[in-house]
């Protein structure tokens, strides 16, 4: 048990690394700024900062105990930040039919708003949607890649 | 869609022209030999019979283009046949009749000595933008015309009248509908994985005509036929906003359904197209509707707590069934069509999801997901009488064909490596009974498909 946890832990913290580096992520702040410069309260400062997502077990959509953190950080950063606004985005892995992914994506992401929701962020800066499983952050067919699929990303407006 | 002018007139009977479909027209032809009607009707009940031999020449050219095009549709008719898996086209180099002879008289001692039990022959007019085709099925044994017809219709009909006429000796050979003279609806895929392109997309059943009916600018996903074949209810993710759509292929044009303020999916109409049942999610459930398309009005069928989504109807229009997790994971219920009487049918090892009802109405198809592989299997509506038809890695969304006999369905194949390489999504069709697995063409990666009923 302790030993699935190291590894869970393990996968956020590379999936982290993997979104920093990504172009996506650059452009979503617009690119400039120079090396090492976050802006505070953009994309990049949540994901560098803060943490940008939370993962799920199979077929579940409860905030696990281990993810919990991630979400009242982002919760207290949103207070820091009140002028920012989020979609967070609910997946599913590939180890599903496609309409119950779907499903499962935007309660998962409603499971992750709650969370927000509960620690103080208004409702109304917080919109939710769901990719099932069409858009894989890991794009392996592994039990390593489908741990970090499924998850439920916030993402700055 | 198309077919300005199509008309058939039967070869057997006197009867007057009959419109059989959008500029088809039909009419009789005499039988050119002895006797009518009669001859073999094979029982494909069970669940394998050896294929029909059956010889299919050229049609013969009588005129303008006649030659080539009869040509072509001997070609298609052969193809729809031998994909069946019911029928074996007798190979063209053993042909001791010429394809002329035959189509005015045949030498019915030529066509039993290699073994053909039936005979097409035809005639092809093809001058300027007018075709006419001459069609007739002979029964080889009994020596007598099964079927003849004269189709009048414009050049650019002639693979629909290829379809048509297998699914004419379909039906008088083994006594039910085909399913040719059809199309599929499906989401047509392209891009890396993680930055797909889905565009919903249509073609014939044999995978020709294929077009693209969205850019890909916002994702299509999840198509499904009107009983017409002329509209597809889908999921949109137009402005982001993923909600179900419908489609008028005559128009081109496409409306949100309803306003139900979150996300909705996993449209299909009734039976009788009058209405669309579908699932939205409200705070952490999903639950079934069913909108009235000419009101609008709808109504809430289903409210326990879980994902209730992929709602289908029975041909009668009197049941639905769908999958729901509400009893901690995905398995397969049937309900009244006004959401009473709630019962789970699927029992075996696995969850089990994207039910779909036969349109003759004995069979609920399903994908089923046990120990890390996928299956298509089909069920009885009570849920016995459960059979795997095909197993792999991925595999999901069965569609029937019109006549009940075909399923379709998509089967994906598992990325190689870290960047996805090796993943593809195609789609298959396979045989109720279990055999007969072959791919169905598309110019891209391809899933979800929905046959449509039949056409004319």
């Amino acid at each position: 048990m302790a030993a699935t946890k190291t590894l869970l832990a393990a996968l956020a913290a590379a999936s982290l690394l993997a979104a920093c580096s990504s172009t996506e992520e650059t452009a979503a702040t617009g690119g400039a700024g120079g090396a090492g410069a976050i802006r505070p309260g953009s994309q990049e400062d949540l994901v560098a900062n803060v943490g940008d997502r939370v993962f799920f077990d199979t077929d579940r959509s409860t905030i696990r105990a281990d993810q919990r953190p991630t979400l009242e950080r982002q919760a207290r950063w949103m207070q820091q930040h009140s002028a920012v606004q989020v979609i967070v985005e609910g997946h599913a892995d590939e180890r599903g039919t496609r309409e119950y992914n779907l499903a499962l994506g935007q309660r998962r992401a409603n499971a992750a708003r709650d969370v927000l929701v509960a620690n103080g962020v208004a409702g109304a800066r917080i919109q939710t949607i769901s990719y099932g499983k069409d858009r894989p952050d890991a794009l392996g067919s592994n039990e390593e890649a489908w741990a970090r699929n499924r998850r439920a990303v916030t993402v700055v407006r | 869609m198309n077919t300005p002018f199509l008309q058939r007139r039967s070869l057997l009977a006197g009867g007057a022209a009959t419109l059989v479909a959008p500029g088809i027209w039909t009419a009789p032809l005499p039988a050119a030999a002895q006797g009518a009607a009669g001859g073999t009707v094979v029982d494909i009940t069970r669940a394998r019979t050896d294929p029909i031999p059956i010889a299919i020449p050229a049609m013969a050219g009588i005129g303008g283009d006649g030659a080539r095009l009869g040509q072509q549709i001997a070609a298609v008719i052969t193809q729809n046949l031998r994909g069946s898996g019911l029928f074996r086209p007798v190979e063209r180099a053993a042909f001791i009749q010429s394809a002329e002879q035959a189509a005015q008289t045949p030498r019915f001692q030529d066509w039993r000595v290699i073994g053909a039990v039936a005979l097409v022959t035809g005639r092809v007019d093809a001058t300027g933008d007018r075709l006419r085709v001459e069609f007739r099925l002979w029964d080889v044994i009994p020596e007598q015309q099964a079927l003849g017809t004269v189709y009048n219709t414009t050049a650019a009909n002639w693979r629909q009248i290829a379809h048509i006429i297998s699914d004419d000796i379909y039906k008088r050979m083994l006594g039910e509908e085909g399913y040719f003279n059809t199309r599929i609806a499906y989401i047509a895929e392209s891009g890396p994985r993680d930055r797909r392109t889905r565009r919903l997309a249509i073609m014939d059943q044999d995978g020709e005509n294929n077009r693209f009916l969205t850019d890909g600018q916002f994702q299509a996903l999840t198509p499904r036929f009107h009983p017409n074949a002329q509209q597809i209810a889908f999921m949109s993710y137009l402005n982001n906003q993923p909600r179900v759509f419908l489609f008028n292929l005559q128009t081109g044009r496409q409306e949100v359904l309803g306003n139900f303020g979150g996300m909705t999916l996993s449209p299909r109409f009734s039976p009788d197209g009058r209405s669309v049942v579908l699932s939205a999610v409200r705070g952490g459930d999903a639950n079934i509707f069913v909108v009235d398309l000419a009101s609008r009005r709808e109504r809430q069928l289903t409210s326990a707590a879980g994902l209730d989504v992929s709602p289908c109807f029975s041909p009668d229009g009197q049941q639905i069934v769908f999958n729901s997790d509400r009893g901690g994971d995905q398995q397969l219920y049937v309900m009244d069509a006004n959401g009473g009487s709630v019962r789970r049918i699927s029992f075996g090892n696995g969850r089990y999801a994207t039910p779909v009802w036969s349109p003759r109405g004995d069979l609920i198809a399903f994908t089923r997901i046990s120990r890390g592989q996928f299956a298509i299997g089909v069920m009885r509506p009570d849920g016995s009488g459960e059979r795997i038809l095909s197993e792999g890695w991925a595999m999901e969304s069965p569609t029937f064909a019109p006549n009940g006999r075909v399923l379709a369905f998509q089967r994906e194949t598992p990325a190689r490596d870290g960047r996805g390489a090796g993943y593809s999504a195609r789609l298959s069709s396979i045989d109720i009974a279990g055999f007969n697995e072959r791919p169905v063409p598309t110019p891209t990666d391809a899933t979800e498909p929905s046959w449509s009923g039949l056409l004319g």
